[in-house]
């Protein structure tokens, strides 16, 4: 799993989720981890299945699409300078959340990051974890974070 | 008992419902039930519909199907696990 500073984004000033996306997008994009067809198609999954999860502490949201459109697998992550409306996952579509930390993944295949996703979700669970994110001032403090409770490796590679 | 086949479902059929495909793999060895556990997104549960005997799904559904749907958000968020849990093993003792 790909995980470097150059996929954290802190203070995101956007007014809309498909702002958001498109930001974080066009960042994986211009690295070379996805391909330009990612950012239409993870908004449109959005649009159709949201993603959006009232945990316990600050809302977060887990915006992904089809492996078809990965060229790496990553997990890119943006603090929002003022939480955007999501969807809810698995709500009726009257259903929105205020979310304040978008991790966007890049999936490359399908069933193969069990472990990962288990310790993101883990992760949602712990609302001091989560502020610590929140208020993160240095992509350092997340990348540590997450190298610390998802066990990835912070110098790019797989 | 007959060995049910449960459907879980997300979006993109590769994120949330791994986790929850996990989540009852894990429910159904404890409580010794075989079930026969497909993952796939919810565009494809049409195809299961006259085969399945649960959906479990973080997506949602507004269609309507033979078997129980189940929401398992909870299994993304700790909030309810517990609730959800019961339903499962309820559906699936059934």
């Amino acid at each position: 799993m790909r995980l470097n500073e150059s996929t954290i984004l802190l203070n995101v000033e956007a007014g809309t989720k498909e702002e958001v996306l498109r930001v974080m997008g066009n960042n994986l994009i211009s690295l070379g981890l996805v391909k330009d067809s990612f950012v239409p198609a993870v908004t449109a999954r959005e649009k159709e299945y949201p993603t959006g999860l009232p945990t316990a502490g600050v809302a977060v949201a887990i915006p992904h699409t089809d492996v078809e459109h990965v060229l790496k697998k990553t997990i890119s992550i943006a603090t929002l300078k003022e939480p955007v409306t999501f969807g809810v996952m698995g709500g009726d579509s009257s259903e929105s959340v205020k979310v304040k930390v978008v991790f966007m993944l890049a999936m490359e295949e399908a069933h193969s990051q069990l472990s990962l996703l288990q310790q993101l979700m883990q992760l949602f669970q712990d609302e001091k974890k989560l502020m610590t994110i929140v208020n993160a001032t240095k992509t350092e403090e997340v990348t540590e974070l997450l190298y610390n409770n998802l066990g990835l490796n912070t110098q790019g590679g797989d | 008992m007959k060995k049910k086949k449960v459907l879980v479902a997300c979006g993109a059929g590769i994120a949330t419902s791994t986790v929850v495909n996990n989540a009852i793999e894990e429910m159904a060895k404890e409580n010794g039930l075989k079930v026969d556990l497909v993952q796939i997104k919810i565009s494809e549960v049409g195809a299961h519909r006259d085969t399945a005997d649960l959906l479990v799904t973080t997506a949602m559904t507004k269609n309507e199907y033979p078997f129980p749907v189940i929401n398992a958000r909870s299994f993304l968020t700790g909030i309810g696990t517990g609730q959800t849990k019961k339903e499962i093993l309820e559906a699936l003792k059934a």
